[in-house]
């Protein structure tokens, strides 16, 4: 499978990584390997094999729906960039 | 030639939980922005979520409700794109293996007629937090505190032909949910929300290409913002030009759907498991438990009310629309004529509930109350006519039924001598019309009971009256 430089740019872009254009070709050349061994991955025979989700053979444990978080606003908001009446700032998102 | 419209709906309601679904922060509405975050919901780096067992617990009964298939084994995905109320960059949700299968619906169209809808799949997933975009200058404030609040996910086919049938399969959804007490239905507050997706085709031809319509907050909505999109695609398709599979919003000002212009590689979701979350296996006790406690649903109700109360199919579905009502229902049903009970409910109560923009649940009139007030219709304590006026006294003013009926002197009169007196009375002070009804004009008889109605203040048996009336004025003087 071709992983052409549009491809890199195109992936850059939706994992929001500014990548830099002169980096563009060596990535496509490193992902080209990657995914040339998917390809030799793709060889085996899977028919009858489960997907996997989790590499543990566990099952997910649940949890009682018992309120044990409390407002600890200030706390978690001290790190933000910018905060105004215990709402988070963000550059505006809408036209 | 004609159109044929294709409609599927995807449903998100909100599960009642007390706590989220993958920590342990309140789902209460309406609490200070970000009052109820923690790590986990946050997204702050090493917090890991573990899920909540009452989320689990809920998508099981809606699956046990609608006869589907439940996965014992279902899988967590991450749903990756970037917004600034998605604090994590991806969403919780199921994607290859949704937690609750193939399934059914029947809902009942206005003509009697019924349908089945098949619902593809439901799946668990978390909310994201709200954008507040007019508040702040060139800034958007985010609060979290929806964020990681439980969905369950409801994909119907694409089985709908009308957009009579989209709202009827909306409204029995909806009805559902509030009769497994999942979700609390508020469509206003966003805890039961619809988006829906059409297209046209010729009849028999393969399915065209649809749209996505967002934002339907109400089953007015849903119908208008359907009748508008198939106008909008028949008049692009019958002027030549192909419908654009995109995302269009329903903007209920200006009654109009319009594109939402998204970016061409937003829609690139790069489903994959999450490792933060193992598989989810159900267990055959979980499941018998839920089932267990499963209460009556609406279609088994429907057919009780039909055989307990001799009620019509239509009045039945009336009836067991919503659990509030059914229960109300059953209350003022609960020893007087059942289609009786029916006929007060339906009619004076849900008239006066309506006009007052009242729910059943904060009905002023209790249950037992109208239940009395249909009793004494029933042992001939007041008239039908009467217990209008008594019902809405109380509905308005609030007071107790007997009281009323001795104070202000509104009980039927069914002393045979009374009445008799009356009838004599207002036969002697009309010969003329009783000189008409013997010669013939039956029709005079309504004039007679309606004075002799008016005499006795609307008090008088119209039976006796009627019965009187008719042996005085055929016995010849």
């Amino acid at each position: 499978m071709a992983f052409d430089e549009d491809a890199v740019r195109r992936t850059a872009y939706l994992a929001r990584l500014a990548l830099p254009m002169d980096e563009v070709p060596a990535v496509a050349n490193q992902l080209e390997k990657i995914m040339a061994l998917v390809e030799e991955l793709c060889a085996i025979s899977t028919e009858g094999v489960l997907p996997m989700a989790h590499p543990l053979d566990l099952e997910q444990p649940l949890r009682p729906d018992q309120v044990s978080n409390h407002d600890e606003r200030q706390r978690l908001m001290a790190s933000a960039p910018a905060t105004e009446h215990g709402l988070f700032l963000v550059p505006k998102v809408i036209e | 030639m004609d159109w044929e419209v294709v409609i599927g709906l995807e449903v998100h309601a909100q599960l009642n939980t007390a706590t989220k679904i993958f920590c342990g922060c309140p789902t209460t509405f309406g609490a200070e922005p970000n009052s109820h975050t923690c790590p986990v919901c946050l997204a702050m780096p090493g917090a890991l979520p573990v899920l909540n067992e009452a989320a689990v617990d809920k998508a099981i009964a809606f699956g046990l409700a609608i006869g589907a298939e439940l996965n014992r084994h279902s899988v967590f995905a991450r749903k990756n794109y970037f917004y600034p109320d998605l604090p994590k960059g991806y969403q919780i949700s199921q994607y290859e293996l949704p937690v609750v299968g193939k399934g059914r619906l029947t809902v009942q169209m206005a003509d009697g007629s019924e349908k089945v809808i098949g619902v593809t799949r439901a799946h668990l997933e978390e909310d994201a937090g709200k954008s507040l975009h007019e508040a702040f200058v060139g800034q958007t404030g985010i609060d979290l505190n929806r964020a990681g609040t439980p969905l369950l996910e409801i994909v119907s086919e694409p089985d709908m032909r009308s957009s009579a049938e989209a709202v009827a399969y909306l409204k029995k959804l909806h009805a559902l949910v509030r009769y497994l007490e999942i979700c609390d239905g508020n469509m206003q507050e966003g805890s039961f929300r619809c988006d829906a997706n059409v297209s046209l085709r010729r009849p028999g031809a393969p399915f065209g290409t649809r749209a996505e319509i967002k934002n339907l907050n109400s089953f007015r909505f849903l119908e208008k913002a359907i009748e508008y999109e198939i106008l909008r695609q028949k008049d692009i398709l019958e002027s030549g030009g192909s419908i654009v599979q995109e995302t269009r919003l329903y903007d209920a000002n200006r009654d109009e759907t319009r594109s939402m212009r998204n970016k061409e590689e937003a829609n690139d979701y790069r489903y994959f498991p999450d490792p933060d979350l193992l598989p989810l296996v159900l267990a055959e006790a979980r499941i018998e438990k839920v089932r267990q406690s499963l209460p009556e649903l609406p279609d088994a109700k429907r057919e009780r009310f039909m055989q307990a109360y001799q009620l019509s199919a239509y009045d039945a579905g009336v009836l067991t629309a919503g659990r509030d009502l059914a229960d109300y229902y059953e209350r003022v049903a609960d020893g007087v004529e059942g289609k009786l009970a029916a006929n007060w409910v339906m009619g004076d109560l849900l008239g006066a509930l309506n006009k007052a923009g009242v729910e059943i649940q904060d009905c002023p009139v209790s249950a037992e109350k109208l239940r009395l007030l249909v009793q004494r219709i029933e042992d001939k304590t007041i008239s039908g006519k009467i217990a209008k006026e008594i019902f809405e006294e109380i509905f308005h003013q609030g007071g107790e039924i007997d009281a009323i009926i001795d104070s202000r002197g509104l009980r039927q009169i069914t002393d045979v001598a009374a009445i008799a007196a009356m009838v004599d009375e207002i036969i002697a002070a009309n010969p003329q019309q009783v000189a008409g009804f013997r010669a013939g004009k039956d029709k005079l008889l309504g004039f007679f009971v309606g004075q002799v109605m008016k005499a006795s203040q609307g008090k008088a048996n119209p039976d006796q009256v009627n019965a009187l009336l008719l042996e005085r004025l055929q016995k010849p003087e």
